[in-house]
């Protein structure tokens, strides 16, 4: 079984093939924020390179975020479209599971922290378990300066990796407690995703491309914007911590 | 043996603004399946289009209406079963990789993050089904919007395209061959029908609202002004959006179908003339209106009388073919694709495209 796997939640696109013996191919472009450019190219790049035919191909995996709006849209779109002109079904996985993925060899709380942009920042907690790394509580959307203080607040040692952590490190880092992955952890892996997504794909975990949704977790803000002028409750999403199901649906 | 003969049928995405669309349509003219999923209802309540949201939409909604234009098509893709269904559809018809020529999407001009979802499905498509992919301006497509329905497109000719986001005025000297003869200088014919619409209170878009309301009302009543009327070819309507403005604030009694039909007129008068005269000085054959603004009934009936008059062939699409649709891309991209090739799957999307003007 070959799973392609498309990953664009960050400025980074990354493309990569997986089979039943591990990543066959990997391909990850950091630079530019030209998602839509490079995306299509690079996956034709990574099947050539592999020996891959796309016909070979009997799943798609996903990262939907949380993470760059723009850049998901691209990677969804793309995945969703391969999958359909494959007829094959797709699997789904998160921007904050794939960065804690492939930091698991800890026994620290593992605190993936990506850039949400506007001061805020998306996260979530792990800790490993055999296998992989098992997600404590919900994925959220909030300041650094409060997750910052949580994790002061749980006094136990942590590791905090993505863009987010990068970018909000001072803040992060005045904890002794807290160590900071480095550069090259900055970025969920296309390679983490198609690792990921091969038990899922054995258990037949799939879902159809009309199912896929984009994890926003902050909705937009014309939306909220719009509330407040017409005095409305704010919903689970309007900030703070929100769940999986906090995605956007109409 | 007869060996087949090449597919000429174009798979055409359109997601530049708030409609999410996919057509196929054979060489350029025989349109085989065209559908519209309208975000509408969706931005109504913000009196406008949100891009953000418009985004959101484009990425849950093309799928599902690509797939249905393939089947509606005869082509063998499998609609993605409806959520909590257990009905698989079987098989029908060919096999897309087959009977493609290419697939073509919009890359400009429109809302960037709109438009990437379109160029990322079609090039995607494309690469799955090794079949070329097209860039196609938005454009160009409203142009070739009137030929699908009237195979008999003759050059040159005078192209009059008015929507929500563009008032132009060019000549068409042949397939992928255009001169700009001029545009609006401030809003677009339908920014002012939108402006208006909402200063009028009668909601989104403005467009049909002022259409449906001017039919009760006076269009001789208020002489508002006809900006530009006699120099150049280029338009300007943010003047009348403020004359309205200023005429109800200092005439709150006035019947609003009155004003709205005494605008309707001003609008209407400023387009059919210039086009009129255009084609006078182009000698051209044929007379084309395109862009939403050409489902309004009185631009419609005027713009056939015109024609008429002055004996030129005219080219009226159908409402649906005048707003957003994806046929007209596919269409745009048949023509594109005989002229230049492929495109390059690194395209990306160019949310400020101009129209590619004849060299
Ligand atoms: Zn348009």
């Amino acid at each position: 079984m070959i799973i392609l796997g498309i990953e664009t939640a960050t400025q980074q696109v990354g493309v990569a093939l997986g089979g039943q013996e591990g990543v066959l191919a990997s391909v990850h472009v950091a630079r530019g924020r030209r998602h839509a450019e490079v995306l299509t190219p690079a996956i034709d790049f990574a099947c050539r390179q592999a020996r891959v035919e796309l016909a070979e191909v009997s799943a798609v995996a996903v990262d939907v975020g949380p993470g760059l709006f723009t850049g998901l849209r691209v990677g969804v779109a793309a995945a969703k479209a391969t999958a359909q002109a494959l007829r094959v079904p797709m699997i789904a996985l998160s921007s904050l599971d794939l960065l804690a993925f492939r930091v698991r060899y800890t026994d620290r709380l593992i605190v993936p922290i990506i850039d949400a942009r506007k001061g805020e920042v998306y996260s979530a907690f792990y800790r490993q378990v055999p296998g992989g790394a098992q997600r404590l509580g919900p994925y959220r959307l909030g300041g650094p300066a409060e997750l910052a203080a949580e994790l002061a607040a749980r006094s136990e040692w942590c590791l905090a990796v993505g863009d987010g952590a990068l970018r909000y490190a001072d803040l992060l880092s005045s904890e002794r407690r807290v160590t900071l992955g480095t550069a090259g952890t900055a970025y969920p892996s296309a390679a983490s995703l198609v690792e990921l997504a091969q038990p899922r794909a054995l258990r037949e975990e799939f879902v159809q491309p009309s199912e896929i949704e984009v994890l926003y977790l902050r909705r937009a803000d014309a939306e909220i914007n719009w509330e407040r002028r017409h005095q409305v409750v704010p919903g689970p999403a309007g900030g703070g911590e929100v769940g999986v199901s906090g995605s956007d649906r109409r | 043996m007869v060996e087949a003969a090449a597919p000429r049928a174009v798979l055409g995405i359109e997601t530049s603004c708030d409609e999410t669309a996919a057509a196929v349509v054979v060489g350029g003219r025989q349109v085989l399946s065209s559908v519209v999923s309208s975000q509408v209802d969706l931005h109504a309540r913000f009196g406008g289009v949100v891009p953000e949201l418009a985004g959101r939409a484009h990425v849950e909604l093309l799928s599902p209406v690509v797939a249905e234009a393939l089947v509606e098509a005869g082509m063998d893709v499998r609609p993605p079963p409806r959520r909590g269904s257990t009905v698989r559809l079987p098989p029908v018809g060919e096999d897309p990789s087959r009977n493609l020529a290419a697939v073509a999407a919009t890359v400009g001009p429109g809302l960037i993050g709109s438009l990437l979802v379109g160029v990322s499905t079609a090039k995607s498509l494309a690469l799955v089904w090794d079949v070329p992919f097209v860039a196609v301006n938005h454009l160009e497509a409203h142009l070739y919007a009137a030929s699908l329905e009237d195979p008999d497109l003759r050059f040159p000719t005078v192209v009059l395209l008015v929507s929500g986001g563009h008032t132009m005025l060019v000549v068409m000297e042949g397939h992928g061959r255009y001169r700009l003869l001029g545009q609006t200088l401030d809003d677009a014919a339908g920014e002012a029908f939108d402006k208006v619409a909402r200063f009028l209170g009668l909601g989104y878009p403005g467009g049909p609202a002022i259409d449906r309301v001017a039919m009760e009302g006076d269009p001789e009543a208020i002489d508002f002004p006809r900006a530009l009327m006699e120099g150049g070819w280029d338009f300007s309507f943010s003047g009348l959006k403020t004359a309205v403005i200023t005429y109800v604030r200092a005439h709150p009694e006035v019947s609003t179908a009155d004003v709205a039909a005494s605008f309707q007129q001003a609008v209407v008068d400023v387009l059919v003339e210039k086009a009129r005269r255009a084609a006078k000085q182009e000698r051209a054959e044929a007379l084309c209106l395109a862009g939403g603004v050409a489902a309004n009934s009185l631009l419609r009936e005027r713009f056939l009388e015109a024609c008429q008059a002055d004996g030129l062939r005219p080219f009226v699409p159908s409402r649906a073919m005048c707003t957003d649709n994806a046929a007209m891309v596919a269409a745009a991209g048949w023509w594109r694709l005989q002229l230049e090739g492929p495109s390059p799957l690194d395209t990306g999307a160019d949310p400020a495209m101009g129209l590619c003007l004849a060299g």
